[in-house]
């Protein structure tokens, strides 16, 4: 296991803006995180930087587990718009198994269970771009299945996707989460982030204001604008910069 | 307009004909510019992936002077290959001025930085789409070449047909290096204008039919 994940005081900055603010934390194995913010909360940055897309301008990611492995082979990510490359379903998938360093004989079979599981096995054939988003979508999640990772990140992974499409994307992240690897998603929709939360990091303008056990945030979150996100208020943007970013977060474990 | 029409007919008696200068001319113009576009592409995928995809000191500098070299004028390129190969030049002790292989050459020179420049906007718009996701899976610039040129395939074949239309269409170039020499570097350019220049209007004619047939099935085979 390469978790537990730390944020040592990562700051991370682009032409001088700081987007994201001094920011301590640890994911331990085990739960199910949901991230929530309004847009530009700094939510993908904090999954960018997890997965070492972007490197933090100040402070350190600690994969504390990771014991001299390379983390980056133990995660996958589903990005919110999946990238498909222009081949069929399943060569989407070997591809990613090849680039892992999968032998071609097992790749076969890989490829098949993640189409398999994910209901789209009578797809495999088909041109990767033509299927509709949500199949898009499940595809991007059969790649992720295939690399049997320990850490999956997900950014909004469901957000341009109908009920339907969102349920089957829900069911797919349980089963993956039942087969034993961390979910880490980002998600603008809260119904979501009850039916799939286990803890939850509340971010606001690049800082996380709260962490906290789902339960406990969705019926009594502690900080005044994570209250008032809930409740869906829009007030809170009109309020002056300095107290929109709060009070640094008091870091909670379960 | 007599002119006009006896050349077509003269022409039309040719191609019917299967004369066989003709035939030894057309053969000799693909057999170059094939030559020439598939050297080019070889050099011209890699080096325009590699500009695309790698950050390095100078490299605004060599975008720009690849971007310029586009327009080459072919005589211009004729004239420096010429000078090369000349017997007095630095590659001149291989004798190859006025062969065919002076003028793939020169080819190769000339549709080089078109397939490089294009090969390189193409696949730097690829990586912007792409980066995150390779990256996500573990393929730095170096791994992902290989898809992101099976993807761009289309594109990529544009800038190839691209090259072939630079180089089947020059004139300047091929007549410098190659000289024009009736059975050894005749090619269809050439050929027509130097007939025209004689004022054999039928071989001219004949010529640039066989151009158009061919630029023709290009596009529509």
């Amino acid at each position: 296991m390469i978790l537990p994940l730390t944020f040592q005081d990562v700051s991370f900055e682009i032409g001088g803006i700081r987007l994201i603010k001094d920011l301590n934390c640890t994911l331990e194995a085990g739960s199910r995180t949901m991230i929530l913010g309004a847009n530009g909360a700094g939510k993908s940055l904090f999954l960018r930087l997890c997965h070492g897309l972007i490197r933090p301008t100040t402070g350190r990611v600690l994969w504390q587990g990771a014991k001299g492995r390379d983390p980056a082979d133990a995660q996958a990510m589903v990005f919110q718009r999946p990238v498909m490359l222009r081949r069929s379903v399943a060569a989407n998938v070997d591809y990613a198994l090849k680039l892992r360093g999968m032998a071609a004989a097992e790749r076969r079979a890989a490829v098949e269970d993640a189409l398999g599981h994910t209901g789209l096995r009578r797809l495999s054939l088909t041109p990767a771009r033509v299927l509709s988003i949500g199949e898009q979508q499940k595809l991007a999640l059969a790649r992720a299945w295939a690399l049997q990772p320990e850490v999956l990140f997900l950014d909004e992974p469901t957000a341009s996707l109908d009920p339907a499409a969102t349920h089957a994307v829900e069911q797919i992240i349980n089963a993956i989460d039942a087969a034993g690897t961390r979910i880490i998603m980002t998600t603008h929709d809260l119904g979501q982030a009850r039916r799939l939360g286990d803890e939850v990091m509340f971010l606001n303008r690049g800082r996380l204001l709260e962490m906290a056990p789902a339960e406990r945030f969705f019926n009594k979150p502690e900080n005044d604008l994570a209250r008032a996100f809930l409740k869906g208020e829009l007030l809170w943007w009109q309020r002056g910069r300095d107290d929109l970013e709060g009070k640094p977060p008091k870091q909670r474990r379960q | 307009m007599t002119d006009f029409s006896d050349a077509f007919g003269a022409a039309l008696g040719l191609v019917l004909g299967f004369d066989a200068d003709l035939a030894e001319i057309v053969w000799l113009s693909l057999r170059v510019s094939f030559l020439a576009v598939a050297i080019a592409t070889a050099v011209g995928l890699p080096v325009g992936a590699a500009i695309a995809l790698y950050r390095f000191p100078g490299r605004a500098a060599l975008l720009v002077a690849m971007n310029a070299l586009m327009g080459l004028p072919p005589v211009v390129v004729g004239l420096i290959v010429y000078l090369t190969l000349s017997r007095a030049g630095p590659l001149g002790v291989f004798g190859l001025l006025f062969t065919p292989a002076a003028m793939i050459i020169a080819q190769v020179l000339l549709v080089t930085p078109i397939i490089a420049a294009l090969t390189r906007q193409v696949i730097e718009d690829l990586w912007v789409e792409y980066e995150e996701q390779l990256r996500s899976l573990g393929a730095g610039p170096g791994r992902a070449v290989p898809a992101l040129l099976w993807d761009g395939r289309y594109s990529l074949l544009t800038a190839v047909l691209a090259g072939f239309g630079r180089a089947s269409a020059e004139v300047g170039a091929v007549m410098i290096v190659g000289g024009n020499i009736d059975h050894v570097t005749r090619v269809m350019t050439t050929a027509i204008a130097h007939e025209v220049s004689k004022g054999d209007l039928s071989l001219g004619v004949n010529g640039a039919a066989f151009a158009l047939k061919e630029a023709a099935e290009r596009r529509l085979g």
